[in-house]
């Protein structure tokens, strides 16, 4: 079956009990069990939950994984498998990363002896050269958020596959619709499902797929043991995102692609980041390993004076951290996303303040240009007149 | 000034009240008697230069503040948080820890944070020691140079160990421990904690708070702001927070805490009275019962004795037979709901536990844990009998 169907499917034919097309919402926190050591397979709602269930089983099958956990954030997925490690363990993990994985590996992992060299995953040499005897795990953001830097999956998972690490990958851009990292060698996929895979901006969610009996098995039992788990309301409302995947991911490439190209020929615009763009560095391992783009890039303005009121002039287009949902968001990561990083690691990879993010929706696009065309001339008009 | 005002009469307020009135019980834009579900992921910045209270849910959502702000006004505490489970509630606070700390934990501690500490935290570089804490010789001679910490559970799970709170928080005060405790079995209508001196207090709220086995959650309080900020900066950067739905359901829960526990509690000890007339039934723990050796102690420190009862019927064999035959208790895993739920430790809620150190622990293969819900006591108390004689 295409994925389009299975995602239209999740949980549909699943109530073998009432026949009910949307899968029910199981608030039960315990379950009786017929007999003593006897169990319908469902004992305590933090080990295994119907609804949550449901949606496991979803996106292990979206990933072609073996195993799915729902976890209550991204941060929360993330951090339940760096629980995995221990104590004088080391990571690599990509440069150009998100700033709440960068603070959890440096504010809370680190002081349990867990440590993370920052590269860029696409340069074998340099991966070559951040390995060190205790290296067990690369954590891969590809396209990178929010620089949009490509990884060729396939060539690095085979790296770390010879050098016997943990590859991760996270694929909360691109979802399965559009890449599927297992299928390139990847161990463990992880999403921030708040974003284009719940879509709405309205569930904070992280999911996690693993590959492999052993490590789908120790992965239930980390999962289970730090107990940052789904609840069942949001499980249903993921999956009731889910399922209209397809359709928006195509919506929000179609749209991004036309504002980037928007952009690129703005006189005020200094650079755009998207793959899809045919100059972009990454632009033909991208479309090797994936079937599209994601609805997220970012530019720089020629004067970060524009910045501010650029951001108080969009009125259709939201100001708001986040990103993947059916309305347009647009971020300033020097000040929003990325805070938390240190200045030099931003410059070095050119999170500046000049760099605006813009999370497209499924607005009609001829809108969205116009709101931003009209944003800039105002700023630019503020800014001379300022001079 | 008004607001301050309005915080002190809350907090002044009486518990029954407290858990009416307790500051978000009235939308302020529509007047709502109850707090709308925000249920929303990001929020629009008005103004970029201007800090908002709320920017992603992540880091801070008004109906799970509502909910942080209410369980703080509870416990007596500085400020709340609320997780996705019990457990990473606990698993939060032991992250407080580094790597190369030492921490001094009850015994007979809930199965799943002894398997947190000899799986996860081990690996992690913190050590833990279990001590018998009804004897405060045995948390003294646990003390290394490297101990950071004190975690405690009283009444302890689910042999109803006491440990005196207020002895062990004030030596750990001498030492410059931290001190955390598991309130889950007593809630803050039973025992406060922070007030007997504990730095953070923790609740699996899927038990007597939320009340309904309908919601998995865990809640912390911590006694100042500066642990306060640590515990935000680890509960914002590892994301195990609470739900909205679940948020919301939990503080619908809390409302009636003190009618629940009430009935709960009176009907666990006429149970535990029958059990311990009962010649057939070896050994009964309740720290309401006068030969209870933590009775003294509990009664100072707590205002009752909850509602869980836990009993040894001889045999495993026994114990099976009796599970097999109980019409009103549901047979299940957890406690602490408006149904009763018969437990079985040694094959559910310790099960992680290794079986010489669980028999080790008091929790033989003949031990069951009774949680009282709001049925009618005597037609529970009939169906144990026929369970037990049939």
């Amino acid at each position: 079956m295409k994925i389009e169907s299975r995602l239209a499917q999740i949980g549909s034919q699943n109530d073998p009990d009432t026949g009910a097309v949307s899968f029910p919402v199981y608030q039960s926190t315990a379950f009786r069990h017929p007999k003593l050591g006897q169990s319908t397979g469902f004992d305590y709602a933090r080990t295994k939950s119907p609804t949550r269930k449901v949606l496991e089983d979803a996106i292990a099958e979206l990933e072609s994984g073996d195993a799915g956990f729902a976890c209550s954030s991204g941060m929360a997925a993330l951090q339940t498998i760096f629980a995995y490690f221990s104590q004088g363990d080391h990571l690599i993990v990509s440069l150009d990363l998100y700033g709440g994985t960068y603070r959890l590996l440096e504010r809370i992992m680190s002081r349990f002896g867990v440590t993370a060299s920052y590269v860029d995953t696409n340069d074998l040499d340099g991966l070559e050269t951040a390995y060190q005897s205790n290296t067990k795990g690369i954590v891969i953001e590809t396209p990178t958020n929010p620089l949009m830097m490509i990884t060729d999956l396939e060539l690095v998972c085979t790296w770390a596959k010879k050098k016997g690490i943990l590859s991760i990958v996270d694929n909360t851009l691109l979802t399965p619709f559009l890449q599927r990292p297992i299928e390139l060698g990847a161990d463990i996929v992880i999403h921030s499902a708040t974003k284009y895979l719940g879509g709405h901006n309205d569930v904070l969610a992280g999911l996690i797929v693993t590959k492999g009996k052993e490590l789908s098995e120790q992965m239930a039992i980390l999962h289970n043991s730090i107990g940052a788990v789904l609840g069942p309301q949001d499980s249903w409302l993921l999956m009731r995102g889910m399922k209209t995947l397809a359709l928006r991911m195509e919506r929000h490439q179609y749209n991004a692609t036309a504002i980037a190209n928007f952009l690129q020929k703005h006189p005020l615009i200094a650079e755009v980041f998207y793959p899809a763009l045919e100059g972009h560095p990454g632009h033909e391992v991208q479309n090797k390993q994936s079937s599209g783009n994601t609805g997220i890039f970012s530019f720089k303005v020629k004067d970060a004076r524009l910045v501010e009121p650029i951001l108080r002039h969009i009125q259709l287009i939201a100001f708001a951290e986040s990103l993947g949902g059916v309305e347009s968001l647009m971020t300033y990561p020097a000040v929003q996303t990325h805070a938390d990083i240190p200045l030099e690691i931003r410059e070095k990879v050119g999170v500046d303040d000049r760099l605006l993010r813009f999370s497209v929706g499924i607005e009609h696009v001829d809108d969205l240009i116009a709101d931003l065309d009209r944003a800039l001339s105002l700023a630019q008009a503020e800014l001379e007149g300022g001079a | 000034m008004s607001t301050s005002n309005d915080e002190k009469r809350r907090a002044q307020a009486k518990f029954a009240t407290k858990l009416i009135h307790f500051g978000s019980e009235i939308d302020e834009a529509t007047g709502a008697s109850s707090v709308p579900l925000y249920q929303a992921s990001t929020f629009h910045q008005a103004d970029l230069e201007a800090s908002q209270e709320y920017d992603y849910t992540r880091s801070g959502n008004p109906t799970r503040q509502a909910l942080e702000d209410y369980i703080a006004l509870l416990e007596g505490g500085e400020r709340g948080f609320a997780f996705a489970s019990g457990m990473a509630a606990i698993s939060s606070a032991f992250m407080l820890l580094s790597q190369g700390d030492h921490v001094i934990v009850t015994e007979d501690v809930y199965g799943g944070t002894y398997r947190l500490l000899t799986t996860i935290m081990n690996r992690m570089g913190v050590e833990s020691t279990f001590v018998d804490m009804t004897n405060m010789a045995n948390i003294k001679a646990a003390l290394q140079p490297n101990t950071k910490a004190v975690f405690l559970e009283t009444p302890s799970n689910p042999t109803l160990k006491i440990t005196d709170i207020g002895a062990v928080a004030a030596w750990a005060k001498e030492h410059d421990l931290l001190t955390m405790l598991d309130n889950t079995f007593m809630t803050p209508y039973h025992q406060r904690p922070i007030e007997l001196g504990i730095d953070i207090v923790l609740h699996s709220a899927t038990k007597f708070l939320g009340g309904h086995s309908d919601v998995l959650a865990g809640l912390a309080v911590v006694a100042d702001s500066s642990l306060g900020r640590r515990m935000k900066q680890i509960q914002n950067g590892m994301g195990n927070v609470l739900g909205i739905q679940d948020s919301w359901l939990l503080i619908r829960g809390m409302k009636t805490l003190q009618a629940r526990m009430e009935m709960s509690e009176k009907g666990a000890r006429r149970l535990a009275q029958w059990l311990s007339e009962q010649p057939d039934i070896d050994v009964v723990y309740y720290p309401g019962l006068p030969n209870h050796p933590g009775r003294e102690i509990h009664e100072k420190q707590s205002l009752g004795y909850g509602a869980v009862v836990s009993f040894d019927v001889g045999s495993g064999e026994r114990a099976k037979k009796m599970m097999s035959r109980v019409r009103i208790p549901l047979v299940a895993v957890s406690l602490g709901a408006v149904e009763s739920i018969l437990s079985y430790p040694a094959m559910m809620s310790h099960a992680a536990m290794p079986k010489e150190v669980r028999l080790e622990r008091g929790i033989t293969d003949g031990l069951v844990r009774y949680s009282v819900g709001l049925e009618d006591i005597e037609d529970i108390i009939e169906d144990l009998e026929q369970a037990l004689r049939g």
